[in-house]
C-alpha cells in the first residue's frame, strides 16, 4: 500500500510538473505585457519598456524565465520560497500569504459543508425515489447548477444580506411569519421522514405546532440580539446525537454503543463547565488542544465501554462528542454576539473578508470572520452541494440495483444495514472521484465569488496577475491549486483502492 | 423433447395458434442434427409470441427512446422552450449578415427614452396594468441608448453558438480518450491519465480564463473560444468514462466478444460505449450547461468575450451596480442564462432516462398528483424496485404495467421496510416474520410470477 501511495505521488509531481510549465507557457503568451505603455503618450515611453522588459525578463527565452521561476519554488524545500515578484515590485510569497488564508477559509468551509449535506441529501432522495421530496430536490439541484455564481450573488447581498442587516435592527416575528414558517417545516419534515399518512400527519402537525410556540418563545427571549443555549439544550441535543448516531451506526439494540454516546454527551456538558473560563477568551492553541483531548477522550470511552462492538462504539462517541464541541463553541458565540453587534451594528457584510481596523475578543473576531465568510460559503457550497448529492443519489441508485444488495435483503438484514453498510459504501467508490476535483474547481470558482464580494484573495490575486500577462501571481495561485488538486486526486486515489480492492493498481 | 415437457405450450393455446405450422413440425419430426438449433428457435418464438401478446405492440430501440423522451415531464417542455430561444435569438436581430425581424442593432446607440426603461407589458388594461405591448424598446435600453433587446439576443446566439461547440469538442475528446484509457490499461491508460491530471489539475477556470484572453487578443469571433473552452473541459467526462470502462470490460460479454476476436476499435465502440451512453449524454449535456455558464463567468471577469460585442456574462457584468436603480439591466440577461442553462440541464436528464436500458417506461409516473406532497412516490417506488429486481435478463423491455407486476413481491418489500422503521427487535423476530411470510404458493415458480422469470429458471434444463 505504501509502495502504492508512495508511486501515485511520484506521478502526482510529475503531471504538477508538467501542468506548471503549460500554464506558465500559455500565461507569458496570452497577451502583450507592454500593451499599456505602448498606448501611453508618456515621453520616457521607450524608457519605461525597456525598464519592464528588464523587470520582469521578458527578453528572455520561454524556458529561461520559467527556470528562473522553478529554482525559485525549489527553495521552498530549503525554507526559503522565492515566487518572484509582480509587475509593481512586491514579494509574491507575501501576498500569497495573506491571500491564501482567507481563500482557503472560504473553499474548505464550503466543501465540507457542500459533501455532508451533499451525501446526505443524496441518500435520502435516492431511497426516497419518485417521491415528492425527490422531485423538490432535483429541482432545486438543478436550479443551483445552472445559476451563474456572479448573478446569484448580487440576489444575495440585496435580498439575505440588507434584509438581515434591516431585520436585525428589529427583530421579531409577526404571527403569520411564524405560522408560514410552521407550515413550511411541517411540509418539508414530513417529505424527509416519510412513511405512511398517519405517520406523515403526525410529523407535520408537531413540527408546526413546534415551530408556532417555539418563534413566539424565541422573540420573547429576544433570542435574535441575546441567543443562548444553556446547559438544558446542550445536553438535550448531545443526547439526540447521541441517540441518532446509535440508530444509525449500530442499531439502538446494541446498548453497549448507544451507552456509549450518551456518556459521551454527558461528558460534554461536564467539560461544558469545566471549560467555560478557559474558553472565555481563548486562542486558536487552546482550541486546538482541547479538540484533541475531546478526540482523545471519545475514542477511550468508546473504546473502553464498547465491548464487542468497539468500532461502531468509538465511532458514535466521535460522532457525539463532535456535536458536543460544536455546542460549546455555538454557545461561546452566542454569548459574544451582542457584544460583536455593538461594534459593528450590521453584522452580515458584502464587501471584504474582514471588517477593516477590527479588534475585539477571540470570539468576536472569530464572529467578524464568520459572518463574512457567510454569504460568499453560501454561494459557492450551494453549486458544489447540488454536485454531490446527485453523484450521490445516481450513485446510491446504480448501487441499490445490483445483486448483492438483493442479497442482503434476502439473508434478513435491516434496511439500515442495507442501505448504510451495502449500498452507500458501494457507492461512495465514484463520489471519491467527484471530490478530487470538485475542490479544485471551487478554488476555482472562488475567483468570481471574491470579485463579486471584493475579497482581497487568491482569485482577485489571479485576476490581477493575469490582466498584466505577469506570470509571477499566476503561477502563485496555481501552485496553491495545483498542490490542492494533487493531494485531493492522491487522497482519492487511496480511497479507491481503500473502498475497492480490485482497482488496486 | 423440451416442447413437451413444457407445460406452458400446452396450457397456452393462443401461443400454438399463432404459430401453429413450426409448433407442429417440431412436435412431429423429433430427432435429427438440427434438432437442438430447432428446438432453441422454437422456444425463443415461443416466448417472442407470448412477449407480444402481453405488451400488445413491439417497438425499436429508438422509437422507446423517443417515446420515454417525449414522456419525460421536465424534457420536453425544455426541448420546446430551447429551440423557441434558438429561433428568437438567430431570427431576430439576424446573424452572419443574414437581417432579421427586429430592425434595431446591438451596436448602435441613440437617445434614452423614459430613463431607459423597458415598454415591454404583460399585464392586461383589464387587470389594472398597461396592457398587452412589446414597445419601441421591450428590454429598455443600457447607458448609452442602445437597444437592451437587440444585445440580449446578441449575447444569447453567443452562449448558444459556444455551447454547442463546446459540447461537441469536449464530448468527442472525452469520450474517445477515457474508453481507450479504460480499455487498454497498461501504459497507455497511465499515459493518457496523466494528460487527463494535467488538465485537471489546472483549476478549470483559470486555465479558461488565460486560453480566454489569448482568444480575445485573436479578435476572430467567439468560435476559437469555443473550441478552446471544448479543449480544456473534457476532462471529467474522461475520467468517468474510464472508470466505467474499467469495470464493464470485466463483464463476461466483454470477454466473449473479445474471445471471439473482435478487434479493440469494435469492443470499444459496440459493446463498451453504447453502455456508458448514460454517462456520455449526462456529462454532455453538463458540459453544455457549464459551458454556458464558463463563458459567462469569463465575461464576467473581463477574460471572454469583449467590450463592442455582446454577451450574457458580460451584461451583467457591466450593469451589476445598476440592480436597485435600473434592475431590468441585471434581470434580462441573468434570467436568461439560468432559463438556457436550467432547460438544457433537463434535457440531459430527459435524455439520460430515455437512453437508459435499466429504466423501464414509466408510464405510471405521469399520473401522480398526489406525488407532489410525496403521499404516494413511496410506494410506486417499492412497486418499481420490485419489478426492477425480479426483471431477468430478457424481461427488460417489458414494461411494468399493472398486470405484469408481481403483487406479493412488491407487498413484501413494502412490509419488510415498514416493520424495518421500528425499532430493530433483533434476530429472532426478524426469523419469526421470515418465516410467516413463506406464502404457501412459494414453491410454485411459476405462480404469479413475470414471464422472464420462468425464462430464467427453464435455463439450467437446457
Amino acid at each position: 500500500m505504501l509502495k502504492f501511495i508512495l508511486r501515485r505521488f511520484g506521478s502526482s509531481f510529475l503531471v504538477l510538473l508538467g501542468a506548471s510549465v503549460l500554464l506558465y507557457v500559455l500565461t507569458i503568451n496570452s497577451g502583450d505585457p507592454l500593451a499599456d505603455l505602448r498606448e501611453s503618450n508618456a515621453e520616457n515611453r521607450d524608457y519605461l519598456m525597456q525598464q519592464r522588459t528588464q523587470f520582469m525578463n521578458l527578453d528572455m527565452p520561454w524556458y529561461q524565465r520559467y527556470w528562473t521561476w522553478l529554482t525559485g519554488v525549489g527553495q521552498c524545500f530549503i525554507g526559503q520560497c522565492e515566487l518572484g515578484t509582480n509587475r509593481q515590485g512586491q514579494e509574491v510569497v507575501d501576498l500569497l500569504g495573506l491571500a491564501a488564508a482567507s481563500t482557503l477559509r472560504l473553499v474548505v468551509l464550503a466543501t465540507v459543508i457542500a459533501m455532508v449535506f451533499g451525501i446526505v441529501i443524496g441518500i435520502l432522495t435516492a431511497i426516497r425515489q419518485y417521491s415528492g421530496m425527490d422531485y423538490a430536490v432535483t429541482f432545486l439541484t438543478f436550479l443551483f447548477f445552472s445559476l451563474p455564481v456572479f448573478w446569484a450573488a448580487v440576489l444575495l447581498k440585496e435580498y439575505l444580506a440588507i434584509g438581515f442587516n434591516d431585520w436585525m435592527a428589529d427583530p421579531g416575528f409577526t404571527w403569520p411569519a411564524a405560522i408560514v414558517a410552521g407550515l413550511l417545516l411541517g411540509v418539508v419534515l414530513q417529505a424527509v421522514l416519510a412513511g405512511p399518512a398517519r405517520r406523515r400527519l403526525f410529523t407535520f402537525l408537531g413540527a408546526f405546532l413546534f415551530t408556532v410556540l417555539a418563534i413566539p418563545y424565541l422573540d420573547w427571549l429576544n433570542f435574535a440580539q441575546y441567543p443562548q443555549l444553556g446547559p438544558v439544550v446542550i445536553a438535550l441535543v448531545g443526547a439526540a446525537a447521541a441517540v441518532g448516531a446509535t440508530a444509525l451506526g449500530a442499531g439502538l439494540q446494541n446498548r453497549r454503543v448507544l451507552y456509549a454516546g450518551l456518556v459521551t454527551a454527558a461528558l460534554g456538558v461536564v467539560s461544558y463547565y469545566a471549560t467555560y473560563t478557559l474558553l472565555w477568551d481563548p486562542t486558536w492553541t487552546t482550541l486546538l488542544v482541547l479538540a484533541v483531548v475531546l478526540v482523545i477522550v471519545a475514542v477511550a470511552v468508546g473504546r473502553l465501554m464498547g465491548g464487542f462492538s468497539k468500532g461502531a462504539a468509538t465511532i458514535v462517541s466521535l460522532f457525539t462528542a463532535g456535536v458536543m464541541g460544536l455546542l460549546i463553541i455555538v454557545e461561546h458565540l452566542f454569548r459574544a454576539w451582542p457584544g460583536y453587534l455593538e461594534i459593528v451594528g450590521r453584522p452580515i457584510s458584502t464587501i471584504g473578508s474582514q471588517t477593516p481596523n477590527f479588534s475585539g475578543t477571540f470570539w468576536e473576531d472569530f464572529l467578524d470572520k464568520g459572518t463574512q465568510l457567510l454569504l460568499p460559503t453560501i454561494l459557492l457550497a450551494l453549486v458544489s452541494l447540488a454536485t454531490y448529492s446527485r453523484y450521490t443519489r445516481a450513485s446510491m441508485l446504480e448501487v441499490s440495483q445490483q445483486d448483492y444488495i438483493r442479497t442482503a435483503r434476502a439473508k434478513g438484514l435491516g434496511e439500515r444495514q442495507v442501505i448504510l453498510k451495502h449500498a452507500f459504501r458501494n457507492s461512495l467508490i465514484p463520489i471519491t472521484t467527484i471530490m478530487a476535483f470538485d475542490f479544485a474547481a471551487l478554488i476555482g470558482g472562488a475567483v468570481i465569488t471574491e470579485r463579486v464580494f471584493g475579497w482581497k484573495g487568491m482569485g482577485e490575486m489571479f485576476a490581477t496577475g493575469l490582466d498584466q500577462v505577469d506570470p509571477a501571481p499566476v503561477m502563485a495561485f496555481f501552485l496553491v491549486t495545483g498542490t490542492a488538486a494533487v493531494l485531493f486526486n492522491l487522497l482519492a486515489d487511496i480511497l479507491y483502492a481503500v473502498l475497492d480492492p480490485r482497482i488496486r493498481v | 423433447m423440451r416442447n413437451d415437457t413444457d407445460p406452458r405450450n400446452e396450457q397456452d393455446p393462443k401461443t400454438m395458434d399463432e404459430n401453429p405450422s413450426r409448433t407442429a413440425t417440431t412436435l412431429r419430426d423429433g430427432t435429427g442434427p438440427s434438432q437442438q438449433a430447432v428446438d432453441m428457435a422454437n422456444l425463443a418464438e415461443v416466448e417472442d409470441a407470448k412477449l407480444r401478446q402481453k405488451t400488445g405492440k413491439s417497438y425499436s430501440q429508438g422509437q422507446m427512446v423517443l417515446r420515454k423522451f417525449r414522456n419525460h415531464r421536465a424534457a420536453m417542455p425544455s426541448a420546446v422552450f430551447l429551440v423557441l430561444i434558438f429561433i428568437l435569438a438567430f431570427s431576430s436581430i439576424g446573424w452572419a449578415g443574414i437581417p432579421g425581424w427586429w430592425d434595431k442593432s446591438y451596436l448602435t446607440s441613440s437617445t434614452v427614452v423614459d430613463g431607459g426603461a423597458p415598454t415591454l407589458s404583460l399585464v392586461p388594461q383589464w387587470l389594472g396594468g398597461e396592457g398587452i405591448r412589446w414597445g419601441e424598446h421591450p428590454f429598455g435600453q443600457d447607458n448609452t441608448g442602445k437597444d437592451y433587446f437587440a444585445l440580449v439576443m446578441r449575447g444569447t446566439q453567443q452562449s448558444l453558438i459556444i455551447a454547442l461547440v463546446v459540447g461537441l469538442v469536449s464530448t468527442v475528446i472525452g469520450a474517445t480518450i477515457g474508453a481507450i484509457a479504460g480499455y487498454f490499461r497498461g501504459w497507455i491508460d497511465s499515459l493518457l491519465m496523466r494528460l487527463t491530471d494535467l488538465i485537471i489539475v489546472i483549476p478549470l477556470l483559470v486555465l479558461a480564463a488565460v486560453l480566454g484572453r489569448m482568444t480575445s487578443s485573436l479578435d476572430a469571433g467567439i468560435i476559437p473560444l469555443a473550441v478552446v473552452l471544448g479543449l480544456v473541459t473534457w476532462t471529467s467526462l474522461a475520467r468517468l468514462v474510464r472508470g466505467e470502462v474499467l469495470s464493464l470490460r470485466e463483464k463476461e460479454f466483454v470477454a466473449a466478444s473479445v474471445a471471439m476476436g473482435a478487434h479493440p476499435a469494435r469492443v470499444i465502440g459496440r459493446h463498451l460505449l453504447p453502455n456508458t451512453i448514460g454517462v456520455i449524454v449526462v456529462n454532455a449535456t453538463f458540459a453544455i450547461a457549464s459551458a454556458i455558464l464558463l463563458e459567462t463567468s469569463l465575461s464576467f471577469l473581463g477574460f471572454g468575450v469583449q467590450a463592442p460585442e455582446s454577451s450574457l456574462g458580460l451584461l451583467i457584468s457591466q450593469y451589476q451596480n445598476a440592480f436597485t436603480t435600473r434592475p431590468w439591466l441585471f434581470w434580462w440577461p441573468g434570467m436568461l442564462i439560468l432559463a438556457i442553462a436550467l432547460s438544457v440541464n433537463f434535457l440531459g436528464d430527459g435524455l439520460r432516462d430515455a437512453f437508459d436500458p435499466r429504466q423501464g417506461a414509466r408510464t405510471a409516473r405521469r399520473n401522480r398528483r398526489l406525488g407532489t406532497f410525496g403521499i404516494s412516490g413511496r410506494d410506486k417506488a417499492l412497486d418499481r424496485a420490485a419489478t426492477e429486481t425480479s426483471a431477468g435478463a430478457g424481461g427488460r423491455d417489458v414494461p411494468a404495467t399493472g398486470a405484469l407486476r408481481p403483487t406479493t413481491t412488491s407487498a413484501e418489500l413494502r412490509d419488510e421496510i415498514h416493520s424495518d422503521d421500528e425499532p430493530h427487535g433483533g434476530p429472532r423476530r426478524h426469523g419469526d416474520r421470515r418465516k410467516g411470510r413463506n406464502r404457501p404458493d412459494g414453491d410454485h415458480p411459476g405462480g404469479d410470477r413475470p414471464d422472464e422469470h420462468r425464462r430464467d429458471d427453464q435455463e439450467p434444463r437446457d
